[in-house]
């Protein structure tokens, strides 16, 4: 690394292993975030390519390579791989291990050597997931969803995937806690709540609906395995219990655990933002809060996703009100966005496209929401390809994008190199519109009534589905130009330097890549983030 | 470098994965909520056929417990190690009694030919096998929180007994206190709605 | 410089060794009295009372034994969250159930 002058920073750091073993076993914060980042895009590859193989035997009605089992088999591990491996640990343990503790000026989270465990739970469960699909009688075909009673019927092999699931949320509860416990007790003098960069509030408030929603995603999955084993009978009607129940406890967890994909992604946005705006952001404290109220409120709106299960209409009508009031503290963030553009000199590199790309699809997502969120609409496209376009307008438009966006910001202070700023526009641009090829047509097609999760669909649906699987192809293109061109970079690129964005949060204040234990002295800070206005100070920089 | 560290910050660590615990159980609480509310009288009916002394002693067994507990940090606060060690020996001798007492129960109800989904079981009412399912499975899972605490507390004796836990260096050990009580009073509310159902 | 020794001692624990006897006398009292309460079969009133006896059982486990009084005021008023959440939890799935 040193022909063109870039410090090893934290690859040459210290100590007794060497090799592999040096990342396997490492407690650096830093290291931990890189494997992390290294692990849920090799499950993010696998995930797209059982995408890429549902979407090719969509381009035709009947069946066109594979029969409906394997097709459940395809959807269900999309799901669980895409969700549980991939999105959810996604931005924080990743960009969220490396930058959070950099941010507010620690050396390391609180718990090291917990923050190491909760990546060897990951790797478990990841395996545990993979391993289901080769042992017992077939991979697990319910669905990412695991909805009783089928789950407890069917004779696939529910049981691992399950237990899979369980392990990566105890991985996920051990981030949650190690980040609020370093948020509270390490940040460096001078960092007030108010003067943390608002990446870090995010990262706060997912951490927070991690330790408090993925406990009972715990439970109920492991209600699954006991129902399996012992046929206790609480989702079973022919015993007194009640399916519905099951999907109460289930949506309990899953509808908090988008907040936990898509907080962090609006907290990446928010960083970059200003600094390739050269602005100051727009109501920094009606940001902080409104992912403090995105994380709160997110909790009671679970029964959106079951208003045609026979739920009560009292239940269905509750549900639906709060699920509007979600949509407060969202348009806030994006109006604040916008606003903090507004008269800014704007530059238009790869991560503020990503970001622009961002707050397009994720508002077509959210407005997506809205027709879903109403009682009598979602009647009409519940169940439907409408849901899925939603779905992933929200979670790959947002979640993923914004990842994509951090990613090529950040680069040049994990590598010290700079990325090709030409090739990823280019990727940007594959992306961009292989993604609206890809899931704009589900809008139309649930709307006309295809029914997701089926092999086959009526002939009349077919020409909207050759241009998503047109679509698919597109994205991949882009997602092969955009992984190549990093890989490449983090090797041949040219020297990016402490600070190539002129940045003003913390992170940018150490060398590039930082040294091991971040700072050579932990930093004193005097005022917020974020401020450009050279009479005012240099944000965090100052000190 | 010089060990980072912060009692504060671990306790803190700690009480967030109590938070955790508490939800867990949560979805439990919650499906009994519902099916109480739906089987009032079947609930209380099975309730009559469990042991309410082998309860009530588990109770007052498990409360004990928890005051050795809190004397044990107490004591190896004052530098008192081998009375720490005694104290945190008794936690865990109790800690065994209740396993023992509902390891008799729980034969007594397999005896009689009530587990899930056993034929006799089967059998009774709606609201009766819901009320056992949940019996088996909220016991079962404190059970084995049990069993965990008891490991923990154990690997702590030794751990004080060598020495390692100090009357400046307990936080381990008040942790692990931690998790004691909370499981001590997570049956404090499984007591009544198993046990004292009217 | 150690930032936790010099935290730990203002919020080193005042509890002598009476304070949780005494804790421990409270539960035993509490659990007689929830016991004794029991065999008078006050129907759905029970069912309160058995609850409001377990709260305060659980309350003084919490106050003197895991010496929630003397930890940092953060977890003091955050303790509450996931009993709120649980609570709400319950409260809306119980919506759902006593209206189908």
């Amino acid at each position: 690394m040193n022909e063109s002058g870039i410090q090893p920073g934290f690859y040459a750091a210290p100590g007794s292993r060497t090799g592999i073993f040096s990342w396997i076993f490492s407690t650096d914060h830093k290291r931990i975030g890189l494997l992390y980042l290294f692990s849920i895009f090799s499950f993010f590859a696998v995930g797209v390519c059982f995408g890429l193989l549902m979407r090719l035997e969509l381009i035709a009605p009947g069946r066109t390579i594979v029969g409906p089992s394997t097709y459940n088999a395809f959807f269900t591990l999309h799901g669980v791989i895409m969700i549980f491996l991939f999105v959810i640990p996604g931005i924080p343990v990743s960009l969220g291990n490396f930058f959070m503790p950099l941010q507010i000026g620690a050396r390391d989270v609180a718990f090291p050597r917990i923050n190491l465990l909760s990546w060897w739970f990951y790797i478990t469960g990841g395996l545990l997931a993979l391993l289901s699909l080769f042992t017992g009688h077939g991979p697990p075909d319910t669905g990412w969803t695991f909805y009783a009673p089928y789950s407890i019927r069917t004779g696939t092999n529910v049981v691992l995937a399950v237990s899979a699931a369980f392990v990566l949320g105890m991985s996920s509860i051990l981030t949650g806690l190690n980040f609020i416990t370093t948020i509270h007790r390490m940040r460096a003098p001078g960092m007030t709540w108010f003067r943390m960069p608002l990446f870090v509030w995010s990262v706060y408030a997912t951490a927070w609906v991690q330790i408090l929603a993925t406990p009972i995603l715990g439970i109920t999955l492991l209600l699954v395995i006991i129902e399996r084993l012992f046929g206790v009978g609480f989702f079973d009607p022919a015993k007194g219990g009640d399916p519905i129940l099951y999907q109460h406890l289930f949506w309990t967890y899953s509808h908090p655990a988008v907040y936990i994909m898509i907080l962090p992604a609006m907290g990446v946005v928010t960083e970059i933002i200003p600094v390739f705006s050269r602005r100051t952001v727009f109501g920094y404290k009606a940001i902080a809060f409104s992912s403090m109220a995105i994380a709160s409120v997110g909790y009671f709106v679970w029964g959106h996703h079951m208003f045609t299960s026979g739920m009560s209409d009292v239940a269905r009508v509750v549900f639906s009100f709060i699920t509007f009031i979600v949509a407060i503290p969202s348009g806030v963030k994006v109006f604040n966005w916008v606003a903090s553009m507004y008269k800014g000199s704007i530059r238009v590199d790869a991560p503020l496209l990503f970001v622009l790309a961002f707050i397009f699809l994720f508002s077509i997502g959210g407005l997506t929401g809205l027709i879903l969120g109403a009682l009598a609409t979602n009647i009409q496209v519940h169940g439907t390809y409408f849901v899925v376009g939603h779905f992933h307008y929200v979670i790959f438009g947002g979640a993923v994008f914004a990842f994509f966006g951090g990613l090529h910001y950040w680069f040049p202070k994990i590598t010290g190199r700079m990325y090709n700023e030409k090739r990823a526009r280019l990727a940007w641009l594959f992306l961009f519109i292989g993604f609206n090829a890809l899931y704009f047509p589900m809008f139309i097609l649930g709307w006309e009534g295809m029914p997701r999760r089926y092999y086959d669909y009526l002939p009349k649906f077919q020409p909207l589905n050759v241009v998503s699987t047109v679509g698919s192809w597109i994205v991949a293109t882009g997602l092969i130009l955009l992984f190549a061109n990093l890989l490449r970079s983090a090797r041949k690129g040219a020297a990016a330097g402490p600070n190539p964005w002129g940045g003003t949060t913390l992170e940018w204040q150490t060398s590039s890549p930082p040294p091991h234990e971040n700072f050579g002295e932990i930093p004193v800070i005097t005022q917020g983030p974020y401020i450009y206005n050279p009479s005012k100070g240099k944000g965090h920089g100052t000190a | 470098m010089e060990r980072h560290r912060d009692d504060i910050g671990a306790r803190t660590g700690m009480w967030l994965f109590l938070f955790t615990e508490i939800l867990l159980f949560g979805g439990l609480f919650m499906l009994y909520s519902m099916f109480r509310m739906q089987h009032g009288a079947e609930f209380h009916k099975a309730a009559e056929n469990l042991n309410r002394i082998a309860g009530t002693t588990n109770t007052l067994v498990l409360i004990t417990s928890s005051l050795a507990m809190a004397l044990s940090i107490a004591a190896i606060r004052r530098g008192r190690k081998a009375a720490s060690v005694a104290l945190q020996a008794t936690t865990v001798l109790l800690g065994c009694v209740f396993l023992l007492i509902k390891y008799f129960e729980w034969s007594t109800e397999i005896g009689r030919g009530i587990y899930p989904n056993s034929p006799a079981l089967l059998k009774l009412d709606h609201g009766e096998i819901l009320f056992y399912g949940l019996y088996f499975v909220m016991t079962g899972l404190h059970g084995l929180h049990v069993i965990i605490g008891i490991s923990v507390i154990s690997f702590m004796l030794v751990s004080t007994a060598k020495g390692n836990i100090t009357s400046t260096d307990h936080v381990r050990l008040e942790n692990s206190g931690l998790y004691w009580h909370f499981v001590d009073t997570i049956w404090v509310y499984l007591f009544p709605l198993f046990y004292l159902v009217t | 410089m150690n930032p936790g020794k010099t935290e730990q001692l203002k919020t080193e624990n005042k509890n002598g060794e009476m304070t949780y006897i005494l804790a421990w006398a409270m539960l035993v009292a509490l659990t007689a009295i929830t016991v004794g309460v029991y065999t008078l079969h006050l129907g759905t009133a029970g069912v309160a009372i058995a609850l409001v006896i377990a709260s305060l059982k659980a309350g003084v486990i919490l106050l003197f034994f895991m010496h929630l009084r003397q930890e940092s005021r953060f977890l003091q008023s955050v303790f509450l969250l996931p009993v709120f959440l649980l609570g709400a939890i319950i409260g809306l799935t119980f919506i759902d159930v006593w209206y189908r």
